[in-house]
């Protein structure tokens, strides 16, 4: 694998993550990282939609006017989300995935991410390096829904995808990690913490 | 009386930002003065109160089960069709407003077009599909409420940064670092509202 391709990929993950650097896209989610389940299943419907509507809008980068191509990308985004909504609702029952979910993943169409990489990055390059920058940046993005995710199940509910682990050390599960506020002081500490490795993060 | 407790609740209980996170990128990127925070507020307002009772009759007559035709439920469609209304809707509210208020459409400016991928409007018409309302009055309150809920917190935190700017905040917490320790302070002052019920 060349270099550029590499950078491709390793650059949103870490340097360039969406969430804690370009600020993207946090709107559809914070909502969804109470248990790892579910922040499990949203980041990989994310990067299920980033990838493929990338790829598909850069196949069809030389063919969309310039003028229509806004209306163009909600489409095929929007129809990827579909997709991946009617996925998950038919898989609801066996996995036990929760029905508010599923306003959730209905957000990943205003989501901006996925437009954001489509619009800088797939409507300029080939197929497969889009493919993999819309996966990469899916990646970036699901990295901090899980982190958040593992922190507030483990510290809100003493258990990780629901299998008990502080429950019978004695451990008092902590309401407010539950709520919603948590998640973005958390999120305040996840950049914290990030700036401080990456100084040339820090602004003035 | 259900019109208020459901306009009091979707201010304070159900606030986008502090309760669901919606709308969260427009609402740290233009947070930082509070004039341009009010009319990006403003701007949300009045979209989420045109579009939602849109999106209302088109759930309940063509999207709903047996709605249109009896046997086929097109409830599937609903991400595309509300997402295509609310683009559509916010392309024509802008012409209106520059046609007929011209210091409103300067005012409002950049805001209106961002607007249509403003998660706080699609989300709007999420749970408003999830909620059930009965009839188009209850779903325009919903949209006035949550609207001025998310007017009031962009305001807010607007304010307090204008402040923080002259404060010491270590480094790498910088911008985006405090500002989320901050948003996450304000959604628990909120959560006093919890609870509440008319």
């Amino acid at each position: 694998m060349d270099a550029k391709l590499k950078e491709t990929i390793l650059n949103p993950i870490f340097k360039g993550n969406p969430i804690t650097v370009l600020v993207l896209g946090i709107c559809s989610s914070l909502a969804v990282t109470v248990t790892m389940k579910g922040a499990l299943v949203m980041a990989l419907s994310v990067i299920a939609v980033t990838g493929i509507s990338s790829l598909i809008l850069s196949l069809l980068r030389n063919t969309i006017p310039s003028r229509v191509r806004i209306i163009v990308q909600l489409v095929v985004v929007a129809m990827m989300v579909i997709l991946v909504d009617q996925i998950l609702k038919s898989f609801e029952a066996t996995y036990a995935i929760d029905k508010q979910l599923s306003v959730y993943i209905g957000l990943i169409i205003t989501n901006c991410i996925v437009m954001g990489r489509i619009e800088a990055f797939a409507l300029g390059n080939k197929p497969w390096p889009s493919f993999l920058d819309g996966v990469a940046n899916g990646a970036g993005y699901g990295m901090i829904l899980i982190i958040v995710a593992f922190f507030r199940e483990l510290l809100g509910s003493g258990t990780l995808f629901g299998v008990d682990i502080l429950n019978w050390l004695g451990y008092v599960p902590n309401n407010l990690v539950i709520l919603p506020p948590f998640a973005l002081i958390l999120l305040g500490c996840i950049v914290w913490v990030q700036r401080s490795i990456q100084k040339d993060l820090q602004e003035k | 009386m259900e019109y208020l407790s459901l306009f009091v609740k979707s201010i304070f209980v159900d606030n986008m930002i502090f309760a669901y996170f919606l709308g969260m990128c427009s609402y740290l990127a233009v947070s930082k003065n509070v004039k341009t925070a009010a009319g990006l507020g403003v701007a949300v307002i009045f979209v989420l109160l045109v579009t939602l009772p849109i999106n209302y009759l088109l759930n309940k007559y063509v999207l709903a089960p047996d709605a249109l035709i009896k046997g086929v439920d097109l409830s599937f469609l609903s991400f595309i069709i509300f997402i295509a209304v609310i683009a559509a809707i916010v392309q024509i509210v802008e012409m209106v407003v520059e046609k007929f208020s011209p210091s409103l459409y300067s005012a409002l400016g950049i805001f209106l077009p961002l607007i249509a991928v403003n998660c706080a409007i699609l989300g709007g018409s999420l749970f408003m599909q999830q909620k059930d309302f009965a009839n188009v009055g209850e779903s325009a309150v919903y949209a006035l409420g949550s609207g001025i809920g998310w007017f009031l917190a962009i305001v807010s935190l607007a304010a307090i940064r204008e402040k923080m700017a002259y404060s010491k905040v270590p480094a790498p917490l910088k911008g985006l670092g405090i500002t989320f320790i901050t948003v996450g302070l304000m959604a628990i002052a909120m959560m006093t509202f919890m609870g509440i019920a008319l």
